[in-house]
């Protein structure tokens, strides 16, 4: 299968080719992919993508998964509207 | 290791400077930093840039900043997109007390040949329609302000410096810089150990830490400042928005998503990057006040970074008479990414013994032995 069409990041849109360039260029870590490709950066915040580049970064240096670190978890767990947070009621 | 120079710090500044010495010639020059690509504040700052400041000095260097950033892409020959946009940001004066020294801001920036002007609430609601036009008394704008990624801007720096030679490392830790006879000999890192008599400190929030290193006493320290960014939308807002006396940036950037900050006055002096609730709350009240419509879009993530805070809230570059060969580029107080152009620019000038650019006396570290309270930057959220 063309690595173009295996969709890594569906938050972002980021495919298997994208990922595989970026580590050959040298940004080998989880933070630098996030940096440059957005991954982890959307809605479900690398709950998808988040172990998949953990397993290519492993693979690409020959290091067991274990070793390879994940992005840092930020909150929020979900998406919140900013108007529920700040306590507007609603009209309706 | 020999090296000619040791730039300590990638980030942007780094990456600006290592790039403008290697274009102007110089060879061995090494760049260290200890994390990964832009862990520091260049990769959490809320990617904004602006020639809409308060002090002279801050207006020439943003101001140069934004000249070149307008052709970086082609000067520096990166291959991908900037994501520069220059759709202005809107300042918003929320009392005649604040609209009256926005009036002096402008008469300075004007005359230093800043395109900003004053603009009436009804003029400013033309610009974002979806303002609360009972949050705010007036505005100024200007068009040449604006964003851009610094992860790409940083990254075109880099790629840039790496073809002309410049090599760098990352998760490489500084621990010790040797001096003897006030002269520096060689620097010590978790990995290696660099003999040369040539170090810039571009270390962000740890400025202060590498300086005691030296021994150069720096008057700076780092606090963390905190940043939301929501779900991404189609676009709305064409100006960053941003208020000091509210306490507030915001802006859609080209990705769809809102960017957004505030700081708080009691925040601690330390390296702390953390997320906190208190931001979260502040801040979703703030942008609700002054835009009401902001408040249906979801929260997908925060984050902290730190800024590097100078005494008057401008930067500390250049030499220093208590050490030879050490140079600064540091204290940008939430700024650095804006003005890396420049910063790039000056420090190359300042470590080849060139004619400056422009007059650095008032961005030396000497100035602190006379401070003089009356010229802090106000212009800051």
């Amino acid at each position: 299968m063309n690595k173009k069409d295996i969709i890594i990041c569906r938050c972002e849109d980021v495919n298997l080719e994208q990922i595989h360039n970026l580590l050959e260029q040298g940004y080998t870590t989880f933070e630098d992919l996030k940096r440059l490709l957005r991954v982890g950066m959307g809605p479900c915040q690398a709950n998808t993508c988040g172990h998949l580049i953990q397993r290519e970064i492993a693979t690409f240096l020959g290091k067991p998964v274990h070793e390879i670190p994940v992005h840092k978890v930020r909150p929020l767990v979900m998406g919140v509207e900013l108007k529920r947070i700040a306590g507007v009621k609603d009209e309706d | 290791m020999k090296t000619n120079i040791l730039i300590i710090g990638a980030g942007i500044s780094g990456v600006s400077i290592a790039y403008n010495l290697a274009k102007k010639g110089m060879t061995g020059i090494h760049v260290v930093d200890q994390g990964y690509f832009t862990n520091g504040a260049t990769g959490r700052c809320g990617a904004g840039v602006r020639t809409q400041w308060a002090t002279e000095m801050n207006c020439i260097l943003a101001l140069k900043s934004i000249e070149f950033f307008e052709n970086a892409k082609q000067i520096l020959e990166y291959p991908h997109d900037l994501e520069f946009k220059q759709e202005g940001y809107l300042i918003l004066a929320t009392s005649e007390q604040e609209h009256l020294q926005f009036s002096n801001n402008v008469k300075l920036q004007n005359s230093l040949g800043i395109p900003s002007r004053q603009l009436t609430k009804a003029e400013a609601l033309k610009i974002v329609p979806h303002l609360n036009p009972e949050a705010f008394y007036s505005a100024t704008f200007c068009q040449k302000d604006g964003h851009l990624n610094p992860f790409k801007m940083t990254e075109a720096y880099f790629l840039a410096a790496k073809k002309l030679g410049v090599t760098f490392s990352f998760f490489e830790k500084v621990t010790n810089i040797i001096t003897k006879n006030n002269q520096i000999q060689s620097v010590i890192t978790d990995k290696n150990t660099y003999e040369t008599h040539q170090v810039v400190n571009a270390a962000g929030g740890y400025s202060r830490e590498i300086g005691l290193l030296a021994g150069v006493d720096i008057p700076v320290y780092a606090e963390n400042h905190e940043i939301l960014a929501t779900e991404p939308v189609e676009k709305i807002q064409g100006p960053m928005v941003m208020s000091f006396s509210k306490n507030i940036y915001c802006q859609q950037v080209p990705h769809g998503a809102f960017l957004m900050g505030r700081s708080d006055p009691n925040v601690e002096k330390n390296h702390s990057t953390e997320s906190t609730w208190q931001f979260l709350d502040q801040m979703a009240k703030t942008v609700v006040d002054i835009m009401p419509l902001i408040g249906e879009l979801r929260v997908v993530r925060q984050w902290g970074g730190s800024y590097n805070m100078s005494p008057d809230r401008q930067p500390i570059l250049g030499a220093t008479k208590d050490l030879p060969g050490f140079y600064m580029a540091c204290g940008f107080s939430g700024h650095g990414f804006m003005f890396a152009p420049m910063t790039g620019i000056l420090l190359a000038e300042v470590i080849l013994n060139e004619t400056p650019s422009i007059d650095m006396v008032p961005l030396s570290i000497d100035r602190f032995q006379t401070f003089n309270h009356e010229n802090v930057e106000k212009s800051v959220v």
